[in-house]
């Protein structure tokens, strides 16, 4: 059994982590390039949003290099990534890459339709041993957010152009190449030693900006062309309003770890402008503008993929929140026409008027 | 003399304005792109320069449009400002406390919303590429009315026609159509400026809250019918900026004057520059599947800038100072 999965950012350090750790073979997709994408819109439906056609590449580039079963998320609720997987599995099908799928959703009426699919992919081993190795990905999301977080910070004050990305690249390495909990415990404090290498001009004035919005397009920087690395290059400190730790925590282990940032916070936060769930992540979208306001953000940018629906709710909400809390917002969608050097336009043109803003205000 | 120079690169045309200490412009030059920007900006240059005095200083240079980048790195820009921000600026010092920038050009079409002096908001088009600007002079021409009277024309309607304006295709078989029932034609332009503005305000600036003070910039503001049809949609008055045609690279010459306020000397190269040789040459990267062509910019054999670059490995080659400008 050759196992592969969708990538999302540096999804693949966790999940392969823990397939690894319970010693399945995995099959990485290669890391999603143009070619994945045209693959992906060559195949998937039209109409479909960015995600499922990036996912749909990634598995046919991973089916040619042997994968033949395939893990994949599934939901419920009004996003459709719901049923993703099913319309992904039936494309490639079609198109003759044959997989073994394992959807990984919510039971509808017993535990015990997770279980066995879980059993699916895990054979014979123990649960101690499965509760172990997802132990082990969680600490490795960690791990890999930390380090994420530390380039948020260095890359608008390096001093030389592109330092942040090849230490934060070699960084995750080490994180990925951890084995067990011992490795990475190692691997952490390498890769931290790493990232505080990079010099920097620690007064160099910087604008803060949050990204806040739809979970793939903030997690996968190929889907939103790199947006985190333009934006430090323009002098700007970014934050995510979603890290895949904090997800993890929040919806699969309900939110047990305490002590770590959740997204109730900005759920609670929406309530005067939006009081409902209205799938995936447009309540929190539209309550972290006010908590980022209060921590003294500049500016705020949603992102999402072209036709995603919770996020267009948002973003008609969106302008009324930005003037009730004096921040500026601005909604980036992407999808596979999306031109980079349209999205620089548009960034250099919020950073600088954030800044102008901030100048004026301090004359 | 002192003077800060403004140049704003598109694709159909460039401009280049030279403006003195007090925001006056002196110098305003217009000239088709026609796909050569490189030569497009020397020409420029040539011709400004032999307008002017000797003894002229230019403290400043500032690009933007599509070519900001490359002319910036040609001419040592002292900044490097998208399009956006140099329209809001020039229309912030033209019409203090503007709220609202409506910018057609001859291509391009953007929304600017300013709330408290900064940029809130704003929309471009990207997708049709029938240019406003463009349309209306053919259909000008078609008319057999001169571009320049095409607008007072409009104003001599009382009862527009309705004309179809979801695209410009659509808007000139409608229009073609309400000639040949034989409407007037004072009538069927000012329906047309009406089609277009209502086209604009759909598309562009679909879900945008337009307060005044509204600027309207760009080569179609010079058409008053057009003018008015956005007074009647909007039921606000619309002001034209003096300037209002090179608003781009009067907006990079204000920026490059504040820029170089800081006490940094400037970075221009001079006027001869005129007289380099620049070449663009590109090349497909076979480091992973991206298969990125990357442009590079070549003055006399020295490569002075790349882009194009995904994962920024050719462009992290030179050094800060060139990228940092923007
Ligand atoms: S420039 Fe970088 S991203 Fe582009 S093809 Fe080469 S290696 Fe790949």
């Amino acid at each position: 059994m050759k196992v592969t999965f969708p990538h999302m950012g540096y999804l693949y350090v966790c999940v392969k982590g823990l397939l690894e750790y319970l010693d399945i073979e995995v099959i990485l997709p290669p890391p999603t390039s143009k070619r994945t994408l045209t693959l992906g819109t060559k195949y998937g439906p039209e109409f479909a949003c960015m995600p499922l056609k990036l996912n749909l590449g990634n598995m046919i580039e991973a089916s040619e290099l042997g994968a033949d079963t395939l893990i994949m998320i599934g939901g419920c609720g009004p996003c459709r990534f719901g049923y993703y997987a099913q319309v992904e599995y039936a494309i490639l099908k079609d198109l003759g890459y044959h997989y073994n799928m394992v959807v990984l959703e919510p039971p509808d009426k017993h535990i015990s339709e997770l279980t066995t699919r879980i059993r699916k992919i895990t054979g014979n081993k123990s649960w101690v041993q499965v509760i172990k190795a997802i132990r082990f990905a969680y600490q490795k999301s960690r791990a890999v957010d930390e380090v994420e977080l530390m380039s948020f910070k260095i890359r608008p004050r390096e001093l030389v152009l592109g330092e942040t990305d090849r230490a934060l690249a070699k960084a995750i390495k080490e994180i990925d190449n951890a084995a067990s909990p011992q490795q990475l415990q190692l691997a952490l404090l390498r890769s931290k030693d790493i990232m505080n290498s990079v010099a920097i001009d620690p007064n160099r004035p910087v604008i803060k900006i949050a990204l806040i919005g739809e979970i793939y397009t903030l997690l996968d920087p190929f889907s939103n062309l790199n947006i985190e690395r333009h934006l430090g290059r323009l002098g700007v400190e970014v934050d995510r309003s979603i890290y895949l730790s904090e997800w993890i925590n929040d919806h699969l282990f309900m939110g047990l770890l305490k002590g770590i940032r959740s997204t109730k916070e900005y759920c609670q936060s929406a309530a005067p402008f939006l009081n409902h769930f209205v799938g995936g992540h447009g309540l929190e979208t539209i309550g972290s503008v006010s908590v980022y306001a209060k921590r003294g953000y500049h500016g705020a940018i949603q992102l999402f993929p072209f036709t995603c629906m919770p996020e267009i709710v948002a973003q008609s909400i969106l302008p009324k929140v930005g003037d009730a809390l004096a921040m500026p917002v601005m909604t980036l969608i992407v999808d596979e026409h999306s031109g980079e050097a349209g999205m620089i336009t548009r960034l250099e043109a919020f950073v600088d008027l954030l800044t102008r803003k901030r100048e004026f205000k301090a004359n | 003399m002192i003077g800060y120079l403004g140049v704003d690169v598109g694709s159909v045309s460039t401009n280049i304005v030279l403006i003195n200490e007090d925001n006056q412009v002196l110098e305003n030059l217009y000239l088709r792109t026609q796909g050569q920007p490189i030569r497009t900006v020397q020409q420029g240059l040539k011709k400004l320069a032999q307008h002017l005095p000797i003894s002229t200083v230019i403290k400043g240079v500032g690009t933007t449009g599509s070519a900001r980048h490359l002319s910036a790195v040609m001419v040592g820009a002292d900044v490097v400002k998208n399009e956006i921000t140099a329209h809001a600026v020039a229309a912030s010092q033209q019409v203090p406390g503007v709220q609202t920038v409506l910018e057609i050009g001859g291509q391009d079409s953007k929304i600017i919303i300013l709330r408290n002096g900064v940029v809130a908001d704003f929309a471009m088009n990207t997708v049709c590429a029938a240019g406003t600007g463009s349309f209306l002079d053919q259909q000008a021409s078609r008319l057999n009315t001169p571009i320049e009277e095409f607008g007072t024309l409009a104003l001599k309607s009382t009862t527009p026609v309705r004309i179809a304006g979801r695209c410009a295709v659509f808007a000139e078989s409608d229009m073609i159509h309400k000639q040949q029932m034989g409407f007037e034609l004072p009538d069927i332009v000012a329906g047309l400026c009406e089609a277009l503005v209502r086209n604009y305000l759909n598309n562009v600036g679909k879900g945008k809250e337009i307060l005044g003070p509204v600027v309207f910039q760009g080569g179609v503001a010079a058409n008053v019918g057009m003018r008015k049809a956005f007074e009647k949609e909007l039921g606000l008055e619309v002001i034209i900026p003096q300037n209002y045609d090179v608003m781009g690279a009067m907006g990079a010459a204000l920026l490059a004057k504040e820029a170089v306020a800081k006490g940094q000397p400037t970075k221009f190269k001079g006027f001869g520059i005129a007289d380099v040789n620049f070449a663009v040459g590109s090349f497909e990267c076979d480091g992973c599947p991206n298969m990125c062509e990357v442009v590079e910019i070549n003055e006399e054999a020295i490569t002075i800038a790349r882009w194009g670059d995904r994962c920024g490995k050719w462009a992290n080659a030179l050094v800060r100072e060139q990228s940092k400008i923007s």
